[in-house]
């Protein structure tokens, strides 16, 4: 029986519950859209039944007004995802995911609306006020009633700085759009490139999010440009909510530059469980993309109940000789990570980076790395990982350095080192190192390290508190990748680095 | 200032310190000496509060205020100074980072305002050039990479920038070569003579004692002190040995 027989089985099942369903999800549906006003949106409300089929895949490509190649595309990843099996190679224990007992579009939103900041948790108040996060930013974070145009004002100084970042983008040539705007306004150069790094059937979780993709951004650098300021750092607050299966292409033609930052230090309450991003990046001749991640999805309790599942596909391509990828990202949310952003290094003397912290605490689970796959001559690769555990928790570095037969005098550095807080938790490094031309240097460095007693003793009594002094010690460990981070972004990542780890010590 | 009392003090299973008694008041300078493992650094430990280091009887008061319950860092902030025999590396974190958030957090904890950027800076080089250190030192991580007499050095930077009312040196000379101990040793004197503060001085030789003069000479052996004197003392001390004196 193939797997399209059993879900049209299992949906003749469900249909009883389904009209209950469509009952609940339309009330849902009526609830958001009173507080939708309040926000002067003009999305519609719709939504597509819960489950997953061809369908709801056309469902989706309709209500985004889709050309017919996308949706073709969308379908043909779905026929493909069909027949893949959910990977389990990787050091971690997941759940069954029932794909089934989900809502694909629209999903309604479950935040609750909140009067004020007195309304909220104040738990996440104390979080906010850590990160040191601004009461207009908090509110529009937490939820609470019309915060949303009001901090997008407070933040942007007004509506109209907004549209002078959009305008000084488009003079210089840079096109920065949601991926469904894309796809109608600029269908040739999202054609040529979506899914060229990523193929529709490169893994389970690529395969779905090409299916059912909600929305992400597009960005296109032309020629000989340099990005005039780090893209998303200004429309933080607009980037909130793109959905579960976030899409994101970045194209950097010749000789340009580009910094893009994706999410949010702040935690954010989200009730999709299951996150599959798909990240492509293609950097022309002598082009350089950086991309940073600070990524702090809702990690369950301290129980491991709840918390998100992510599963990001991230490539980047070097196409073109001397082209630059890198990779900087600070991971310390999610209950399940499953990530390895990657570089394929085609051009000659192209470079790839990759700087990583990932912290785990409670019983959070971490797989996460790179691949850097050397083909062409003189490429090089760096690998940065950091890995800090805590309380119960599993961190796993697994990387692949690959060197092509054709591929003269490659360079690999990697270094991975763990850092352990208690002893009931874990941390593994997992490399592979396929080599198959003998001009390669590869370095590879491993340590494991503990917080010593004599270190915290020396802060503490120097006049650091016990989690000051782990804050630092282990702010200290990461340096090297926080480094990598824009300014502000890595104030923001060392104060989430201490938070994250609060109550660890003792 | 500090006044130790009965003091007894085990780590693990074995008692370190005997009912050790010892009072010190501003303005004085204390050093003291005793063969290896009598219980000096354990004696250091013990008042910086260090985990492991148990206090079974005695006590131990700091301007009046019981110490023995209080965390090392709330120690730290009411003035007391560690100087460490064997300072800590920690990677990542530059000199000045460190110190700048340590005297911060002291500052917090005392209701004092913290200090900018600039007006640190400007406290850091000044007690820099009284050790004779480079400012490059204090931007790299703390301790990585120094030698032993760098190390040294650096913890009397740090005593400086900090300024405690009552440091306890815990062989401070130990790795220092004649030029650093004078160094080192003009640098005690300039940060914490004062008719305020208070030293105690932890160490095997009678030579830093030529550049820090004590008020008093304490042997420490088997866990007690068992005599006290002038600065003579030392001097007996390095001619006879511990034997002699301590039996």
């Amino acid at each position: 029986m193939t797997n399209d027989v059993k879900a049209k089985e299992r949906a003749a099942e469900e249909q009883a519950e389904r009209t209950e369903m469509n009952a609940e999800a339309q009330a849902a549906a009526d609830k958001a859209s009173a507080y939708e006003h309040g926000w002067s949106s003009d999305i519609e409300q719709e939504f597509a039944e819960k489950g997953l089929n061809e369908d709801t895949v056309r469902f989706i490509s309709a209500k985004k007004e889709e050309p017919e190649w996308m949706l073709e595309w969308r379908l043909k990843a779905f026929r493909i995802w069909q027949d893949m099996e959910s990977p389990d190679w990787a050091k971690l224990d997941i759940p069954m995911i029932d794909y089934q007992d989900a809502y694909y579009y629209a999903e309604p939103k479950k935040k609750p609306e909140l009067d004020s900041l007195d309304d909220v948790d104040p738990e996440i108040l104390r979080v906010y006020e850590k990160l040191g996060i601004p009461i207009a930013e908090q509110e529009v974070l937490a939820g609470v009633k019309g915060a949303r145009k009001v901090a997008v004002d407070a933040v942007f100084d007004s509506v109209s700085v907004a549209t002078t970042f959009r305008e000084e983008l488009e003079a210089a040539g840079v096109i920065f759009r949601s991926i469904s705007e894309a796809i109608k306004e600029y269908p040739n150069l999202v054609r040529k490139y979506l899914g060229k790094v990523v193929p529709v059937k490169d893994n389970y979780f690529a395969a779905l999010n090409c299916a059912v993709f909600s929305d992400g951004t597009f960005v296109y650098i032309p020629e000989g440009v340099r990005c005039p300021m780090e893209l998303s750092t200004y429309f933080r607050i607009n980037a909130e909510n793109t959905g579960q299966f976030e899409r994101t292409l970045i194209v950097a033609e010749k000789s340009s530059y580009v910094s893009y930052l994706e999410g949010c230090t702040a935690p954010m309450r989200d009730e999709n469980q299951l996150h599959a991003a798909v990240v492509e990046l293609i950097a022309m001749e002598d082009a350089e993309i950086k991309y940073s991640t600070v990524q702090n999805w809702y990690p369950g309790d301290e129980n491991g109940k709840g918390g998100i599942y992510n599963f990001v596909t991230k490539r980047g391509l070097c196409a073109g000789a001397r082209s630059k990828i890198s990779w900087t990202q600070v991971e310390t949310g999610s209950a399940i990570t499953w990530k390895y952003p990657s570089c394929v290094l085609n051009g000659e003397n192209s470079v790839g980076e990759f700087y990583s912290v990932a912290l785990t605490n409670n019983y959070q689970q971490a797989d996460t790395g790179t691949k850097m796959i050397h083909n062409g001559k003189g490429s090089r690769s760096t690998i940065i990982s950091k890995g800090i555990s805590a309380g119960k928790s599993d961190n796993t570095y697994r990387g692949l350095v690959r060197v092509g037969p054709n591929a003269e005098n490659v360079r690999n550095f990697t270094q991975c080192d763990s850092l352990l807080l208690g002893d009931t938790c874990g941390a593994h490094t997992v490399p592979y190192i396929e080599v198959k031309n003998p001009t390669a240097q590869i370095e590879h460095e491993a340590t494991t390290s503990k917080i010593s007693d004599d270190q915290m003793f020396y802060a503490q009594q120097r006049g650091l508190d016990e989690e000051e002094a782990v804050s630092l010690i282990v702010n200290g460990f990461a340096k090297e990748v926080l480094k990598e981070l824009p300014m502000e972004f890595a104030v923001e990542a060392q104060k989430l680095l201490a938070i994250s780890l609060e109550g660890s010590v003792g | 200032m500090l006044k130790i009392e009965n003091l007894h003090a085990t780590v693990g299973d074995t008692e370190i310190l005997t009912g050790l008694s010892l009072e010190i008041n501003a303005g004085e300078v204390h050093a003291i000496m005793g063969p290896n493992g009598a219980g000096k650094s354990t004696l250091a430990y013990v008042l910086g509060g260090r985990d492991g280091y148990e206090v079974t009887q005695g006590s131990a008061t700091f301007n009046g205020q019981d110490i023995l319950d209080m965390d090392p860092h709330e120690r730290a902030a009411l003035g007391l100074f560690l100087g460490f025999q064997y300072p800590v590396e920690i990677p990542g974190v530059s000199n000045l980072q460190f110190l700048r958030e340590s005297l911060n957090s002291q500052r917090k904890s005392r209701g004092e305002e913290p200090l900018s950027g600039g007006a640190f800076i400007k406290l850091a080089k000044e007690k820099a050039a009284l050790l004779k250190m480079d400012m490059e030192m204090l931007k790299r991580a703390v301790n990585v990479g120094f030698s032993g007499g760098e190390k040294k050095r650096n913890e009397m930077v740090q005593m400086g920038i900090l300024d405690p009312q009552l440091a306890i040196l815990d062989e401070t000379d130990s790795g220092l070569d004649i030029d650093a101990l004078r160094t080192v040793g003009s640098g005690i004197n300039a940060i914490m003579r004062d008719e305020k503060k208070a030293v105690l001085l932890i160490t095997h030789y009678q030579r830093l004692l030529e550049e820090v003069k004590p008020d008093f000479v304490h042997v420490l052996a088997r866990g007690r002190i068992v005599k006290t004197g002038g600065p003579e003392l030392a001097v007996q001390l390095e001619e006879q040995g511990y034997e002699a004196i301590a039996a």
